[in-house]
């Protein structure tokens, strides 16, 4: 196995993958390493010791490749990097740096694992080392799949510690004296007599030398920022001052501002227009069709808002696009593919004898349905696009920047090493930008206005009716109790495939095979019932979907959940109690158990007119609790209190940690109650905030977080804190009012204050 | 056409239908107010007009006659934070951030008028703000503190 460590050591800049895995694969693209692209445009003096860090005489740079959407990736980023460089990231410059293969994300896949993720047996784990490679192989540089810091935690340590090693070599060599000898604090080599040099002082010659790579992680006992309580976000003071730029803010010298309005059937074309009235508007340059993306036509102004006020004066006939013109035709084609054995897409768990429990005797059974949903982040989409004859830039907020790079080059005929797309903090996405259609239609004004740099920014009503929406789905739930136990679960899901139509979009490429999406965070969860089956059934592709904060897990963790709660009840057994005694993985059930105890469950009931409802999702490899209260007022539910309790292995930064979990719960409560898209006429009603309430600070609960630290390994947190959010609200409806929701929003079916 | 921003008198030459909004971001390249839903549903774009919070996406350039905007760019003193300011980073309130100059400047505003709050005026004052990410916990710790301080003096 000496090759293998010899691969390894070479790999693991770049190719920890491999590593991370226990596994080196001979395959010849997985082990090669990938160029370090920081080297390509050094100038003199300048060392790129590893992708990830940066040095000249002027400073130290942190490349934090992982976009920043709210969730704090820059920070912890910056912060994993910082904890072996021996450097304060306050200190130091911070750049996500330019889109390129060194920086694949080799965790994004793992949620679409065959194995669940409490499944920690050699075979799932080799299963997962595989699926760590697919991302090197594609170079998917993508943030999304709360993946950041498990594909991180590793790799920016040791670049960290490869940077502080190699510049201890260049001040070794300086001073004659031992590298051994030396020690490192606060951007300093420290020699042996307390003399300091800087880092920056040191760049040239460690420049010159070969990374030394053969280093030791610190043991997380002696880590001085990550773990710590008092940890705090690089990034909030610039955002409490006004400072912090997003893409929506940049400005360029002669810039010129658009907007646009595209057929609202996404995919249809555009017939024919009428700008006559738009064309004599104030501030307006130039008005196009555009065909890329989404077809539509464009005004070109000097200022947002001609632009959008041009748009808005255009008349447009749209060609309809391929899919159903209504939510109530999707709805009965979706109904029509639940439990159709033509449609059956993939059955990933069969336990016991589900056929043989249901054919006899009394048979407990329920519908539900989850509707479209927009991700509506507050900034909306936008992207600035300068062509010249030598390049094409791109600054944009974004997930998916090669994808990005890969387009803007067919589109302009560039070769990909001229297309620089440069990512900026994002305000919001929820998986909203992991999709281009609105940079592809500034790429294309830009091509037309050559030299000139356009920004597009689409107006609310445009970023919510060109959306890829959360898909809608329906679930059939079939089941038993005996004895006052839960006997027999059986549940299938009715839902368009949803990644095979990203990635083709993205890509140009098919996915094969069946879409894990459609049963993520049912099929996956952590429960031994004697007669258990989970099954999905494709329906037509319809309204073009994407991923929505927690992807799959948002809709099937309610129906999971809310169906096992159900089911319960039937057997007349205690909520957590029965939850406990079906739950046979032991970090889970202590998730369980903590959450009963923060919130001194002694039952649903809580008196007249109260009730609390408890609630599981394993999502993203955190197994997550939470328990809400609620009251029935005479204005409608009040929601009380919430508790949220999740295991995520090794906390890295607690208080951003806990934030990331309230966070999921409020943005999860604010659809569960009040948001859904209904389509008509190909596009959804809801065009503003108006129609597609958010949750406000008056009906957010008071909400007390725990998080536990018993999971191996470490996870991502940004969706873990979703899916169990609106079940336990439906379950404490039911317990304060008798009244079970099977739909979302729940204010279809009940009034809240 | 004049117009005051952050003790700087500046001329823009513009529609006077456009929102201050717009007059801020794309003419005077001051983007700390944002563009959000452009229907006084988000708050974002919350600027002070006289000391007044205002959604700047509602107030035609044109109309704003001698009121003097402060945005959030100008809310601090040249070496201090405001005390909401300050109360926001102690809580690490911010998610992505991209509504929080709405929210700071809303909570400011509130706080000078109504400088000892109940849960409930926090409440209704802030929930002219919408924060998609969700940080409602804090802000409303925040506010809270930030009331404290101001009682301390
Ligand atoms: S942009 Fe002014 S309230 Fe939303
Ligand atoms: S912090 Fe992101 S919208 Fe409020």
């Amino acid at each position: 196995m000496a090759s293998v460590g010899k691969i390894a050591r070479r790999t693991f800049l770049i190719g920890s993958a491999a590593i991370a895995g226990g596994v080196a694969f001979g395959a010849y693209m997985v082990n090669r390493p990938i160029a370090n692209p920081l080297l390509e445009d050094l100038a003199e003096g300048e060392a790129a010791i590893t992708p990830f860090v940066k040095i000249t005489r002027d400073g130290v740079t942190l490349i934090t490749p992982r976009a920043d959407k709210g969730q704090g990736s820059y920070s912890i980023q910056a912060y994993l990097i910082a904890e072996e460089l021996d450097m304060d990231p306050k200190d130091t410059i911070r750049d996500p740096g330019l889109p390129g293969p060194a920086y694949y994300n080799a965790e994004v896949m793992a949620e679409g694992s065959p194995l669940p993720a409490y499944d920690d047996s050699a075979t799932a784990e080799t299963i997962r080392s595989v699926l760590r490679v697919v991302p090197k192989l594609f170079a998917l540089q993508m943030t999304g799949g709360s993946s950041t810091v498990p594909d991180m935690y590793e790799k920016l340590r040791h670049a960290g510690a490869v940077a502080r090693e190699t510049l201890k070599q260049a001040a070794a060599n300086r001073t004659g004296t031992p590298r051994s000898a030396l020690r490192t604090e606060d951007g300093h080599v420290i020699t042996a007599d307390g003399t300091a040099i800087a880092y920056t002082e040191l760049a040239a010659e460690a420049a010159a030398l070969e990374p030394i790579t053969d280093v030791t992680l610190r043991d997380p006992k002696d880590w001085r920022y990550l773990g710590k309580p008092g940890l705090t976000r690089i990034d909030m003071e610039p955002k409490c001052t006004g400072a912090e730029k997003y893409g929506i803010d940049l400005a360029f010298d002669g810039m010129l501002f658009a907007s646009i309005c595209a057929n609202p059937g996404i995919g249809g074309a555009l017939e024919r227009y009428d700008a006559s009235a738009a064309e004599t508007m104030p501030g307006v340059r130039k008005i196009m069709a555009v065909k890329a993306g989404n077809a539509g036509v464009a005004v070109i102004a000097t200022n947002t808002w001609y632009a959008i006020q041009a748009v808005n004066a255009i008349d447009c006939t749209w060609v309809a696009p391929a899919y159903p013109a209504s939510s109530a035709e999707i709805f009965d084609a979706l109904e029509a593919a639940v439990d159709d054995p033509e449609t059956l897409d993939h059955r990933q768990r069969d336990e016991g004898d589900v056929e043989a429990a249901l054919a006899e005797g009394a048979v407990f059974e329920a519908q539900y349905r989850i509707p479209y949903l927009a991700h509506a982040p507050m900034e909306p989409m936008n992207a600035i696009v300068r062509v010249t004859d030598a390049r094409v830039d791109i600054w944009t907020g974004t997930q998916i920047p090669l994808f990005i790079k890969t387009r803007a080059a067919a589109m302009s005929g560039m070769e990909a090493e001229r297309v620089f797309v440069h990512v900026q903090p994002m305000g919001g996405s929820f998986g909203h930008k992991l999709e281009m259609t609105h940079v592809e239609q500034a790429v294309e004004i830009a091509l037309s206005m050559k030299g000139t740099p356009i920004k597009l920014t689409w107006s609310r009503e445009e970023d919510m009716t060109h959306d890829y929406p959360r898909p809608a789905s329906v679930m059939h739930g079939r089941g038993k109790v005996k004895d006052g136990k839960v006997d027999t679960f059986d549940i299938s899901v009715s839902q368009s495939a949803m990644a095979p139509g990203w990635f083709g979009r993205l890509s140009g490429l098919t996915i094969p095979g069946p879409d894990a999406t459609i049963t993520t965070g049912s099929w996956d969860q952590p429960f031994a019932i004697p007669n258990y089956r989970v099954t999905g059934y494709r329906a037509p592709d319809m309204v073009p979907v994407s991923s929505w904060r927690s992807v799959g897990a948002s809709g099937n963790g309610f129906y999971h959940d809310t169906f096992l709660d159900e089911l319960i009840h039937q057997a007349g057994a205690d909520p957590l109690e029965e939850r406990l005694r079906l739950c046979m993985h032991a970090p889970s059930r202590k998730v369980l158990e903590t959450v009963g105890a923060l919130s001194n469950w002694d039952g649903p009931s809580m008196g007249e007119n109260r009730g609390r409802g408890v609630a599981f999702c394993m999502s993203f490899g955190v197994p997550t609790a939470q328990v809400i209260e609620v009251t029935n007022t005479e204005l409608g539910i009040r929601l009380d209190k919430a508790y949220i309790v999740a295991d995520i292995g090794r906390v890295l930064d607690p208080r951003n940690v806990e934030a990331q979990l309230f966070g999921g719960l409020i943005y999860a409560l604010s659809h569960a109650i009040n948001s859904e898209l209904t389509y008509e006429d190909y596009g959804p009603v809801q065009t503003n905030y108006h129609a597609y309430e958010g949750l406000r600070l008056y009906q957010t609960p008071q909400i007390e977080v725990q998080v536990l630290e018993e999971m191996p390994g470490i996870r991502g947190v940004g969706e873990p804190g979703v899916p169990p959010a609106a079940p336990a609200l439906g379950n404490a409806i039911f317990a304060a009012t008798g009244q079970r929701i099977r739909e979302m929003p729940f204010n279809k079916h009940i009034d809240f204050v | 056409m004049r117009l005051t921003v952050n003790g700087t008198e500046h001329e823009v030459d513009v529609e006077p239908d456009m929102p201050l909004l717009w007059v801020l971001r794309d003419e005077l390249n001051i983007t700390g107010p944002k563009y959000g839903c452009g229907i006084a549903q988000c708050g974002a774009c919350t600027v002070h007009v006289d000391g007044l919070a205002v959604r700047a996406c509602q107030l035609a350039v044109g109309d704003l006659a001698d009121g003097a905007v402060t945005t959030i760019e100008g809310l601090a003193q040249p070496d201090s934070l405001h005390v909401v300011q300050q109360a926001w980073i102690d809580h690490q309130v911010a998610q992505c951030g991209y509504c929080q100059s709405g929210q700071i400047m809303q909570a400011a505003a509130f706080l000078d008028l109504n400088p000892e709050p109940t849960d409930e005026e926090i409440d209704a004052a802030m929930s002219a703000i919408l924060c998609r990410c969700g940080t409602y916990p804090r802000i409303r710790a925040a506010v809270h503190a930030a009331a404290a301080k101001l009682q301390e003096g």
